[in-house]
């Protein structure tokens, strides 16, 4: 009995810790925006009163609300298109069945498993020819198509409950009215939760976004953060406060709509 | 009559759903894996490509550069995975247990790594981990060390320092995937077990973890993925360094394009070894996971 409180208590302390491990970094990238770049490299846990500096220094630095325009622009388009053409494409594979097209999509799944990496040297040359370099459309085009997104939606579509269509067909709908007036309203649980997963996707793109933006005037969060902490001298606090920036709208999401982020991670796997 | 009219609108409408995604899946995906799979065997700089045959994969074997990042990414590839996999397992059958107290505030603590963006986490890290930092300071403080480790500028350490940093961001997004599959085990399971007198660490192994394969296969395919194609920390924590110490292949792959005059074809055969890489590992996982007793 005591050797099982004993093992019980070691649990909380061990779990204690993990959780601690976990959230101290959000912590300290607050502190780190309050205090100057020296105190933040010297690892200084208390808030300081460099916080203004820290801002002022960052937006004299760069246009940050067209940065965070930019990328919220981006994010929110590239959703927005993403989830229309991969929710239609689930729903055409699951309601619409033939062998062929089943095959098709067997041989999709494959595809889930080829690396960016192998594709962008391609996607750049084609980008290149085709004028998109430095382009948000440029950006955009290549994951709209989401292959996770596309099996997402076809696993959820089996929860769709066919005597709806049927009712709908008796009743004299197109198929596209169907979509629109029906799956779309039963299927917004789905929805809220893609809208989740490809709008941090977006969001944090870094790879590719640092190949198509090669001007300055059109650099999104990702970039900014990224050009700031590789100068010879960076002001650390300065970084900390675009970090801090990158980290809230993610964060404020996370918190506003747990069950369905969690749901949204999970779909995948059901 | 009018089944095969039926049929046959249903055959419009499965393309005509379908047909946007197939087409931009069609020219930016297999279009370019095919192509880069063509450049993989031309030699010349820039846009001006011979056929080079097996040049390129000739140079692979005598390039110190490529090496090193190859035994970087199998490095990381073999650490980093099993320990995070391992610990988000534990996490995940510990927060499992109904009678725990606070177990959403720790499972929301331990998941939230996962909303940072890649680039935000690594510069964060680069701060803490810097040679007089917070990190340091705190292990001295417990009297862990007795002088400062130098994370970034160590060999050693830099590569200890990347593991570390993707352990911390992405063990409880793996967590919550075996605490779902969790919920999904029937309960009366392990109250059989218990009053047959399997202990804890047995129902752990012969209950939980078989009852999940599913789930612990399909992590470790995609840390797999992502493991190989490792960018954003290294580039934003380490830049690769110390001399190459964490030079992964898709920061090989990124310098010979960018970074240097671009030689593309050898670029697309570096990373014809990630697609060849991935395609192996997740081949051998699947063999691992299959079923045993259909064997």
């Amino acid at each position: 009995m005591i050797g099982r409180t004993l093992g019980r208590g070691l649990l909380y302390v061990l779990l204690s810790v993990v959780a601690f491990l976990s959230v101290f970094p959000f912590y300290w990238m607050i502190v780190g925006a309050t205090n100057t770049s020296a105190d933040v490299v010297r690892g200084k846990a208390s808030f300081g009163n460099n916080l203004v500096a820290n801002i002022e220094y960052f937006f004299n630095l760069f246009d940050v609300p067209r940065v965070l325009l930019n990328t919220a622009g981006l994010s929110i388009v590239g959703t927005i298109l993403t989830l229309a053409v991969s929710s239609l494409a689930g729903y055409g594979f699951e309601m619409f069945r033939s062998r062929f097209r089943d095959r098709l999509f067997g041989l999709l799944l494959t595809m889930l498993s080829i690396p960016f990496s192998a594709l962008m040297i391609p996607l750049f040359i084609m980008l290149s020819r085709a004028g998109l370099m430095n382009s948000f459309a440029g950006i955009l085009l290549p994951f709209i198509a989401s292959i996770f997104i596309v099996f997402y939606f076809r696993q959820a579509t089996k929860a769709f409950p066919g005597e709806l269509r049927d009712a709908a067909k008796i009743d004299g709908l197109k198929e596209w009215q169907i979509f629109v007036h029906i799956y779309l309203p039963v299927m917004r649980s789905t929805y809220a939760a893609a809208i989740i997963i490809i709008f941090m996707a977006n969001w944090n793109n870094y790879l590719w976004p640092l190949i198509v933006l090669q001007s300055n005037e059109n650099k999104v969060i990702t970039l900014i953060i990224s050009s700031m902490r590789s100068g010879y001298n960076p002001n650390f606090g300065a970084v900390m406060i675009a970090v801090v920036l990158a980290t809230l709208p993610t964060l404020f999401i996370f918190f506003a709509l747990q069950r369905r982020f969690v749901e949204g991670l999970l779909g995948s796997v059901k | 009559m009018a089944k095969s009219r039926l049929e046959r609108s249903d055959q419009i409408n499965g393309w005509l759903f379908t047909a946007p995604a197939l087409v931009l899946i069609a020219v930016f995906m297999v279009y370019p894996i095919i192509w880069s799979l063509w450049m993989s065997f031309q030699v010349g700089k820039g846009m001006n490509f011979t056929f080079g045959g097996l040049t390129n994969i000739i140079r692979l074997t005598q390039d110190p550069v490529f090496l090193v990042a190859l035994w970087n990414t199998v490095v990381f590839f073999i650490f980093q995975v099993p320990i995070m996999l391992t610990l988000a397992l534990l996490l995940a059958a510990a927060l499992n247990d109904p009678h725990l107290r606070f177990r959403g505030v720790f499972r929301t603590a331990i998941f939230l790594p996962c909303v940072t963006s890649l680039v935000a986490y690594s510069a964060l890290f680069k701060a803490m981990f810097s040679d007089a930092g917070v990190v340091n300071n705190a292990l001295m403080m417990v009297h862990l060390i007795d002088k400062p480790i130098l994370w970034i500028r160590d060999p050693f350490w830099a590569k200890v320092l990347v593991i570390a940093a993707i352990t911390w961001r992405w063990t409880g997004y793996n967590m919550i995937f075996y605490l779902a599959a969790m919920q999904n085990i029937d309960r009366s399971i392990y109250e059989v077990a218990r009053i047959d007198g399997v202990p804890a660490w047995a129902r752990f192994t012969q209950i939980t973890v078989p009852m999940l394969k599913p789930v612990i296969l399909f992590t470790s395919v995609t840390s797999t993925i992502g493991t190989l194609q490792l960018f954003d920390e290294v580039y934003n924590i380490t830049e690769g360094g110390p001399a190459n110490a964490t030079m992964t292949l898709s920061l090989y792959i990124y310098n010979l394009t960018f970074k240097f005059m671009p030689s593309f074809g050898y670029a697309s055969t570096v990373s014809y070894v990630i697609v060849v890489g991935v395609a192996i590992l997740s081949f051998v996982q699947f063999f691992i996971a299959r079923d045993r007793r259909a064997a």
